[in-house]
């Protein structure tokens, strides 16, 4: 955990300067979302990111996860600024940097669990190799669904999907991975399970977490709180270890 | 980062994504199944219907005939310029000419490149007389094997053996049957002054009634002397290893000798201009299906882009890029464009079967052969295939340039 927060402290891996994003732009219905935002989060950090609805919360969280362009400011993800990429460049990175965790609709429900583990390594090599069907498992195993590897997801509960899409997220280990509300459509207790396996992968991987969520309870048990509201930063801070400790087991 | 597996991830996320879409799927096959049942059935159709037409027509013609040319009057002096001559020419009663130097002609022709055969014809009109019956008939003086090598005549008897000895002859069937004649049997050919006997050796079936109502082969020698020819030949009939170059042929054979010569296209517009209708209609028709069934499978994956959104999103963000969204859903159209061909060709064995089972003429016998070619059927196929592959374009477009945040927000 140490080692976790001395590497985390020595670099940054997400740095937006001055991020403006307008929708519907030169039309009537033209709406600033964000104004000229900043952020800084580092390697190893797990964030929750709170506010009321239409704060900018998914939109920010879109930027960040390059599947949505800005309209001015600057962005630097792992050191990368993602200006000047193009669409290619931009999947690429995606690809090698980021893992999602959405509300809804998260699987493909086309695939068993395993096939929605397995996805992003048959995107970037055309096949699935034998070490990633191990990983999927692994990972699988991990969260709990050793016996729900061949499920549709529809076959599945709200909870477990939400853990396939945790393991999938997490198969290439990617540095960041990052959370629309992922306990949005969950009772207390699968939400409560899912939040937990979120933090032992950050306990156990290191790995960076943005939180988009509305319960005040799961923000609490995050260790940084950022709260959007109308589209800038309003408050920003550390949660205090006591807080954390006692949610987190 | 190679892509080690070429497609496997565009393959496998395209064939979930077809089965996923049951009966949509089924149906598009189902679409593309008839269209290349039509395209297949149809165009073995009228293969077969032209083979068995041109056979039939053409079976017992030269493809080039080369022939003396016509007697015409020659004008007794040319008209001064600036006169205007007002004169009125009878045109000259055609008698029958020999072809100049055939005998040195011959070998000429035959080492043209493309020529197959070169067969020397003595022909002119007559009567064969048999006891009381009489028949005006078409004598024509060959040598058997130089004329078979032309029109296959020995795979046209139907009884005797075809033989041309001295007075021997090979006669048609239906004037078999007008003047009691069996291999074997005498009969008179009569022309003008001139009257020999000859001895039937087989009966040919032509293909045609008329023609096999006034058909009397003869040697070259007995043809002459009945027609008042010695050692002449009315025309040399030619067949090509090509059937097409025909035209060509005879237009270049008509610069370099100074006869007549007519190609088959020329001597039978009517079935050449029948013939081309035909193809033409039949390309339309293959052509709009063709188009048809491009916009079946177009639609259907048009409906199956919007119902995938999500899964585009969700598969963009993942880091599928633009270019394996796009192929994911050529490789859908590839996909119902080759299933769909593969039960389309059955379809149309099917009903080709159907068609040389069912559909008889009146003595019984089948109309004509239609076979599917192994060549069509892969021909039809391909096109198929590459027709799904483009009736994706648009669709695959359109999945790839959405936006995968609007498309996961959905």
């Amino acid at each position: 955990m140490a080692a976790v927060n001395a590497r985390a402290a020595s670099s940054e891996l997400i740095e937006l300067a001055d991020v403006h994003k307008s929708y519907n732009i030169g039309l009537p219905t033209e709406a600033e979302v964000l104004h000229g935002l900043s952020l800084t989060i580092k390697k190893g950090e797990f964030v929750a990111l709170i506010g009321p609805s239409g704060s900018g919360k998914s939109t920010l969280l879109n930027i960040v996860g390059l599947l949505e362009g800005m309209t001015a400011g600057s962005y630097r993800i792992n050191g990368t600024a993602v200006a000047s990429l193009d669409d290619r460049a931009l999947t690429l990175l995606r690809r090698d940097t980021l893992g999602f965790v959405f509300q809804f609709h998260h699987l493909l429900p086309a695939f068993t669990a395993l096939e929605n583990v397995t996805m992003p390594g048959l995107i970037r090599e055309g096949r699935v190799s034998r070490q990633q069907l191990e990983r999927a498992r692994e990972l699988l195993d991990a969260v709990g669904l050793s016996g729900a590897m061949n499920k549709r997801p529809s076959e599945l509960s709200g909870g477990m999907q939400q853990r396939v899409a945790i393991a999938r997220a997490l198969v290439f280990d990617p540095p960041l991975v990052l959370a629309d509300e992922p306990t949005g459509n969950l009772d207390t207790a699968s939400s409560d399970e899912v939040f937990q396996e979120l933090r032992r992968m950050h306990r156990e991987r290191g790995t960076s977490f943005v939180i988009v969520t509305h319960d005040p309870r799961l923000a609490a048990r995050c260790d940084r709180l950022v709260e959007l509201v109308d589209g800038k930063i309003a408050r920003d801070e550390l949660v205090s270890k006591v807080t954390v400790s006692g949610a987190d087991p | 980062m190679a892509t080690a597996f070429w497609l496997g991830f565009e393959t496998r996320v395209a064939v979930r994504f077809l089965r996923e879409g049951r009966l949509q799927t089924v149906l598009i096959m189902v679409g593309v199944a008839a269209g290349v049942a039509v395209i297949a059935y149809i165009s073995a159709l009228v293969t077969g219907l032209q083979k068995n037409t041109f056979d039939k027509t053409l079976g017992g013609q030269a493809h080039v005939t080369v022939q003396a040319l016509e007697d015409v009057v020659t004008p007794a002096r040319a008209p001064v310029a600036g006169t205007v001559l007002l004169s009125e020419t009878q045109a000259k009663a055609q008698r029958l000419r020999s072809v100049a130097n055939w005998q040195s002609m011959l070998p000429l022709l035959e080492r043209r490149p493309g020529v197959a055969a070169v067969s020397p014809i003595v022909a002119g009109g007559g009567l064969a007389v048999r006891g009381e019956a009489t028949q005006s008939v078409a004598v024509s003086g060959v040598d058997l094997d130089r004329y078979d090598r032309v029109v296959r005549l020995r795979e046209k008897v139907v009884a005797g053996v075809a033989r041309l000895e001295p007075g021997e002859g090979i006669i048609g069937i239906e004037l078999a049957s007008d003047l009691g004649l069996r291999p074997g049997d005498r009969f008179t050919v009569l022309t003008g002054n001139v009257s020999e006997t000859v001895r039937v050796t087989a009966l040919v079936d032509l293909g045609v009634r008329e023609l096999n109502r006034r058909t009397v082969i003869v040697p070259l020698r007995l043809a002459q002397s009945l027609l008042g020819l010695p050692g002449g030949a009315t025309s040399l009939d030619l067949a090509l290893t090509d059937v097409w170059s025909a035209k060509t042929m005879a237009q270049q054979m008509r610069r370099d000798f100074p006869y007549k010569v007519e190609s088959w296209q020329e001597t039978n517009a009517q079935l050449v201009s029948a013939l081309n209708a035909q193809s033409v209609s039949t390309g339309l028709i293959r052509a709009i299906v063709l188009v048809v069934v491009v916009l079946g499978i177009a639609s259907v994956l048009v409906v199956s882009v919007v119902q995938k959104r999500r899964e585009i999103g969700i598969l963009r963000a993942m880091g599928a890029t633009r270019g394996q969204m796009v192929r994911v859903f050529l490789v859908q159209g590839g996909i119902v464009g080759a299933v769909g061909s593969v039960l389309g060709l059955a379809l149309a064995l099917l009903m080709i079967f159907l068609f040389t089972k069912f559909v008889r003429g009146a003595d019984g016998q089948a109309l004509f052969v239609i076979t599917l070619p192994l060549s069509l059927a892969l021909q039809v196929a391909m096109v198929a295939s590459i027709c799904g592959v483009l009736a994706a374009i648009a669709p695959a477009r359109r999945a790839a340039s959405m936006d995968p945040a609007q498309a996961i927000r959905i």
